[in-house]
């Protein structure tokens, strides 16, 4: 192919030599400019095209070619004469140059001509100065030598005078520690001592220096004796104490026995400022300022101390305004002179303790012997031990804050005791009295919950004893207001019931007050400025354990056990309980249980913020018991008041002559009394229960019914009572009417209404009454004196009961027993029973007081 | 079980005397004392055959007067004595009834006559076999009018029907009868002194002791009486809150005593420690009026009361068998004793077996059989005697 393109155009082989040429300039030019400016070129020339002219790969053939190839002629002349222009350009190019580099040479030339003149100069003046040189040599070699002999004897006579100057050191030593000594300048002489100790140690065997050895050791020994003594004396600050240590400690005194005494000399201070503390727990001698003792003045002072508390003489009673001449310390002021006296002197002590044997740095052979672990466990048992001591007086002084007035003065008081011990804590890391100190803290708070509650307990009974007092003394009162009170009207004397709900809500309110005040009391404990609050005992057990269970559930326990004991002790006989209390207490733990103990113990959760890690009493097991000790209170209620009318009811049966009674002309003052009563507990009862559900009665009761009951029935049940078949009669009536209805429980439970509780007290009665009559045998009258009563009770009773027919009921068996215990059953006639009652209804007899015996009632026509 | 269901026997009259016949111990047998004011009054004699399930009856006057009390002589099957009321106006015109009625209460013995028996072999069903009933045939009076009401009659227990004591007002009487007992003289007495109109309401002979101390009651308190010199005891002040009703002795522990009472409680008492019940039992709604131990197994106890319910209870843990029956290992093998018991078994429970509700009217009196110690009839105010069975479960139980 190559071929093929020479034998075509064998034309443009002149311009093919001109590429050549071209590139052999353009080498030269690379060669003589480096590659800075060709660099790009060759980058490209590295795209191996051999058509570009200026590649490094060009090929004359190919671009010749190409050319050829793709050019018209036209272009081809064009491309023909533009590239003799750049080679020309190039051609003149390189002319310039060539001159330049021509230049540049001669000039160099010339200045290396100019140097080689400078340099003949400088070679000569070098020449000079060595010649000169070596004669400086020579003579000082010179002089040396002369002087030689002059230098070794200065030498010589300035360690002579070292030596001299040690020498007389030693020699003066004695006298200047003797010196020392007398100037009290012990410090001094410690370090020329010890400056001069290993010296006489070495030369010892020489008897003069044996001599000085001995003078100074005796001085030492001298000095040490003083030294100690002025540290036995303990006079002497704290500062000039750890002085004293510190050169003892230098003078090779064993650190042991150092430690000891340093101890016991602080411990003779500390027991001093105890035992100011354990004067002021002693019971006073006498009353006065003279029980307030003070350390500072001591037995000796106390006749001195002025009869004012103030008195300057004791700086603990200038600085409380808390202090009433008449008492002892209080608590705060207790814990204050304990923190500001011994717990202070107790970190003074360990502070320069620690200085002094633990934190020195050691040296030498001192460093041998391990001081600082033997002192820290010196230093730990005599802290244990005056803390122990400490402690227990705390403990003392806490057990005597019984009264539980004021919380804030102890949780002060424990909280600045327990701030001053975290200052132990940091300067005896690992320390126990922290630790005790927090557990006193706790103990304390423990007991003051025990405070509570018994105070809480207290508190109770008191009010307790206070309602009844509230309620017996209107009692006595009333027994004459009730003379003027009307059957069904308000009984407003007697019981003086109008005050039963205030009672009940005073009693309550007062309860919660207290209860709440407890709480507020027992919130101090965990108040976020107490330090100890924080302790992981007071953030749990105490607030669920302590003051939930223990305090709360606890007081809401201790109400209802309270109560059903007033069920129990209170005896069978109705006991000393006034009824109107058990009605109370029922309504109170009624409301215990609907309210007020889900609001004590929410209100306690909220307050403490009580997380139960432990299981704790439910709400729904308190308010059980509240709602059974209500339920007992109340039935029990029902019994008594059932059982007082019973027995006025048994005593007006048994202690009559029904056979030989005469015809009835009025209703039985018992029956009025028994109306009355029911109707006075019916207000009682009314002021505190809801009036409840009864069966729908019909309108007129009073009368409708009974004259049912008593025409009807009664009618045909004694109306063929003279024929033989009678008591299958009767028999039979009477059990078809049970077939009909409900078996009558007495002393059954009741429900929490007014209705039921008369109910449970009517039915009481009226079963007594019923038992009581079939004893006993009535003549004609004395059945027609029992129809007449039961007509009362029917026109009186039914209005309090949940079913009336259940009255009903019971007066018809009354009535039904009483004539088959009759000798003579010829009944009264319904009108006159009717005119009977209502004239006894009309004009009611002055009632005779509680204290006559009901048996005198029924002699009463 | 079917043979468990109680079998109902109604009396015409309303009743509340009702005794077991206690020298018999073969036929299960029962007496009732009627009270009416109106007709003669009867003693009814009720035979339970209890494998037929069948009350037979027989029927005999008693015109003395109605009925408050009746006691069977422990000797003699015939013989038994009754507390009735004599009214002396019954038979007097209206109109001065006023003046001249009073009734008293009296005590009396009597023999039934031989001849009874064979009028209860006639068919139980035929109303017509009580037409002509007999008399009674009174043996002798117990009065002494200066002695005031009769109250109760007691028999000297397990004794030869020669003894007997009467309750009078205030008076405890012990009378000595001839054998034939036709006639009775005071042996001695001892009268209840203090304020007030005090009364025995009831009283119980012990068993214990040679027969030599009786128990009353009268009000609240339970007293104790040595026989022998006819001197008080023990007292037991408010045993009850209310009226104590009545009183029985434990059969098998000579010093434990079971009372009830208008409280509606039943208490038991060790009579050396007076201060406190050995037990309480509040179970019934109204006034408990009888209280009666099992013959034999002390821990059943049976009580009626005025709220109209029979209740069995199972006293185990103060009955002479704690712990059931104890027997050695050597009787276990023994195939002739029942009464072989697990000794490792637990105290049992003190608790309430049965109530029975087949009453409508007050009990007034409830009675163990004397022949079968798992049978017992109970009484209520509107006559109806009412003969239950303890439950065969329990039965088994103490037996096994």
């Amino acid at each position: 192919m190559d071929g093929d393109i020479n034998a075509t155009a064998p034309g443009t082989t002149p311009p093919d030599t001109d590429p050549a040429r071209k590139r052999r300039v353009h080498g030269m030019l690379k060669l003589y400019y480096g590659l800075n400016e060709e660099g790009k070129t060759v980058d490209q020339a590295e795209s191996m095209d051999p058509c570009d002219i200026n590649g490094p790969h060009f090929d004359p053939e190919v671009y010749l070619n190409k050319l050829r190839r793709e050019c018209s002629l036209g272009e081809l002349m064009d491309q023909e004469t533009c590239m003799v222009k750049q080679i020309r350009s190039l051609d003149s190019d390189m002319q310039t140059l060539v001159y330049e580099n021509y230049n540049k040479f001669i000039s160099a030339t010339d200045t290396i001509r100019k140097m080689k003149n400078d340099f003949k100069k400088m070679e000569d003046e070098m020449d000079c100065l060595s010649t000169n040189m070596a004669s400086i040599t020579d003579f000082s070699a010179r002089i040396s030598g002369t002087l030689q002999d002059q230098h070794a004897q200065i030498t010589k006579l300035s360690g002579v005078h070292t030596l001299l100057r040690k020498l007389q050191f030693l020699f003066e030593l004695p006298a200047r520690l003797n010196k020392c000594l007398e100037l009290q300048a012990y410090a001094q002489a410690v370090s020329s001592h010890r400056r001069a100790r290993c010296v006489l140690q070495q030369y010892s065997h020489m008897p003069s220096f044996r001599g000085i050895q001995d003078d100074c050791h005796a001085i030492m020994d001298k000095l040490a004796q003083e030294l100690r003594q002025k540290f036995r004396d303990g006079g002497s600050s704290a500062k000039d104490l750890s002085e004293c240590v510190e050169l003892l400690l230098q003078l090779d005194e064993p650190a042991e026995e150092l430690c000891d005494k340093f101890l016991s000399h602080a411990q003779s201070r500390l027991e001093a400022d105890l035992l100011g503390l354990e004067a002021e727990l002693r019971p006073p001698l006498s009353y006065g300022p003279t029980a307030v003792t003070d350390p500072y003045t001591g037995p000796a002072h106390r006749l001195s101390v002025e009869p004012t508390a103030g008195s300057p003489t004791g700086p603990s009673s200038l600085n409380n305004p808390f202090l009433s001449p008449s008492s002892r310390t209080d608590i705060l002021e207790f814990i204050d002179r304990g923190c500001n006296e011994f717990v202070s002197s107790l970190c003074l002590v360990i502070a320069s303790y620690q200085e002094l044997f633990v934190n020195r740095p050691q040296e030498g052979e001192l460093a041998s012997k391990n001081i600082p672990q033997m002192a820290i466990g010196k230093l730990h048992a005599f802290v244990d031990a005056l803390a122990t001591r400490y402690f227990s007086l705390v403990e003392r002084r806490i057990q005597e804050e019984k009264s539980v007035g004021d919380n804030s003065l102890l949780v002060r008081a424990l909280d600045r005791f327990h701030r001053r011990l975290q200052a132990v804590a940091k300067l005896l890391p690992g320390s126990a009295v922290p630790s005790q100190g927090t557990e006193i803290v706790v103990r304390a708070a423990r007991e003051r919950i025990k405070q509570y509650l018994a105070a809480l307990q207290s508190f109770y009974l008191n009010s307790l004893t206070d309602v009844r007092q509230a309620l017996a003394a209107p009692r006595l009162g009333g027994s004459s207001a009730g003379v003027g009170s009307h059957l069904g009207g308000p009984a407003t004397g007697k019981e003086a019931p109008a005050s039963l709900p205030e009672l009940l809500s005073t009693l309550s309110a007062s309860i919660l007050n207290q209860i709440k005040s407890v709480l507020a009391s027992v919130h101090l404990f965990t108040a976020k400025d107490i330090t100890f609050s924080n302790k992981p005992y007071f953030k749990g057990d105490f607030c669920s354990h302590g003051v939930r269970e223990s305090l709360v559930v606890n007081f809401i326990k201790f109400v209802c056990q309270s109560s059903r004991q007033f069920c129990e002790s209170a005896g069978d006989r109705g006991g000393s309980t006034p009824p109107a209390l058990l009605l109370l207490l029922s309504r109170l733990c009624l409301d215990y249980e609907t309210s007020t103990i889900t609001y004590i113990l929410t209100l306690t959760d909220e307050q403490f913020l009580v997380q139960h890690h432990s299981p704790v009493t439910a709400v729904t097991a308190l308010c059980g018991e509240a709602r059974e000790a209500a339920q007992k209170l109340l039935n029990h209620y029902v019994k008594v008041q059932g059982l007082i009318i019973s027995q006025m009811l048994r005593k007006s049966v048994e202690t009559r002559d029904w056979v030989n009674t005469i015809e009835p002309r009025n209703v039985r003052a018992v029956m009025k009394r028994v109306v009355e009563d029911t109707t006075s507990i019916d207000v009682q009862v009314g002021l505190l229960y809801e009036e409840g559900v009864r069966k729908a009665h019909s309108s007129d009761s009073s009368k409708r019914t009974f004259s049912v009951y008593s025409s009807s029935r009664q009618q045909t049940r004694y109306a063929p009572s003279y024929t033989p078949s009678a008591p299958m009669d009767t028999n039979l009536l009477s059990n078809i009417h049970k077939l009909f209805s409900e078996r009558v429980e007495i002393f059954s439970p009741v429900e929490f209404n007014k209705v039921s509780v008369l109910t449970g007290i009517i039915k009481i009665s009226l079963k007594t009454f019923l038992e009581c009559v079939r004893l006993r045998t009535f003549g004609r009258y004395g059945l027609q004196q029992i129809q007449v009563d039961c007509h009362y009770l029917q026109m009186y009773l039914w209005r309090f009961v949940s079913d009336e027919n259940l009255v009903h009921f019971l007066l018809d068996e009354i009535v039904g027993s009483t004539a088959h215990r009759c000798l003579d059953p010829a009944p009264m006639e319904q009108s006159v029973i009717e005119v009977i009652c209502e004239r006894g209804a009309t004009c009611i007899p002055v009632f005779l007081p509680l204290t006559v015996p009901p048996a005198s009632l029924s002699s009463c026509p | 079980m079917e043979d468990d269901a109680p079998v109902i026997y109604g009396l015409e009259f309303q009743a509340r005397a009702l005794t077991s016949q206690t020298a018999e111990s073969d036929a299960i047998r029962f007496l009732v004392g009627t009270q009416s004011l109106k007709f003669d009054n009867q003693i009814h004699i009720i035979d339970f055959d209890d494998e037929n399930n069948i009350i037979s009856k027989s029927v005999l006057l008693h015109q003395a007067g109605e009925i408050w009390h009746i006691s069977a002589s422990p000797a003699d099957k015939a013989v038994l004595s009754t507390c009735y009321n004599k009214s002396e106006a019954s038979t007097l015109p209206f109109h001065v009834t006023r003046h001249l009625s009073r009734v008293v209460t009296c005590g009396a013995v009597w023999r039934m006559p031989p001849e009874w028996e064979s009028g209860s072999h006639e068919s139980p069903d035929d109303p017509h076999n009580s037409h002509n009933p007999q008399n009674l045939e009174l043996l002798c009076h117990l009065d002494n009018s200066a002695h005031g009401n009769t109250s109760s009659v007691l028999w000297e227990p397990m004794g030869d029907g020669t003894r007997v004591i009467s309750l009078a007002d205030n008076h405890a009487l012990l009378w000595d009868l001839t054998e034939s007992s036709t006639q009775a003289t005071i042996s001695s007495s001892a009268t209840l002194e203090g304020k007030g109109q005090l009364k025995f309401t009831s009283g119980k002979w012990s068993p214990h002791h040679n027969c030599t101390q009786l128990a009353t009651a009268n009000d609240t308190a339970i007293r104790g009486w040595d026989l022998r010199t006819m001197s008080q005891i023990y007292c037991i002040e408010n045993a009850h809150g209310q009226l104590v009703r009545d009183l029985d002795f434990n059969p098998n522990k000579q010093y434990y005593l079971a009372s009830c009472g208008d409280d509606c409680k039943v208490k038991f008492w060790d009579v050396r420690n007076i201060n406190e019940p050995v037990k309480n039992l509040e179970e019934h709604s109204h006034w408990v009026w009888s209280v009666r131990y099992n013959h034999s197994h002390d821990q059943l106890v049976l009580t009626g009361s005025s709220d109209s319910r029979v209740i069995l209870s199972n006293m185990v843990s103060i009955s002479s068998e704690p712990f059931g029956h104890l027997v050695d290992d050597d009787d276990l093998s023994d195939g002739e004793d029942n009464h072989q018991y697990d000794k490792s078994k637990e105290p049992l429970q003190d608790s309430i077996i049965s109530t029975y509700e087949e009453h409508e009217d007050s009990v007034y009196a409830v009675e163990w059989s004397s022949a079968d110690p798992w049978l017992f009839a109970s009484l209520s105010y509107d006559g109806r005697l009412v003969i239950n069975r303890v439950p065969r479960a329990l039965k088994y139980h103490i037996l096994l």
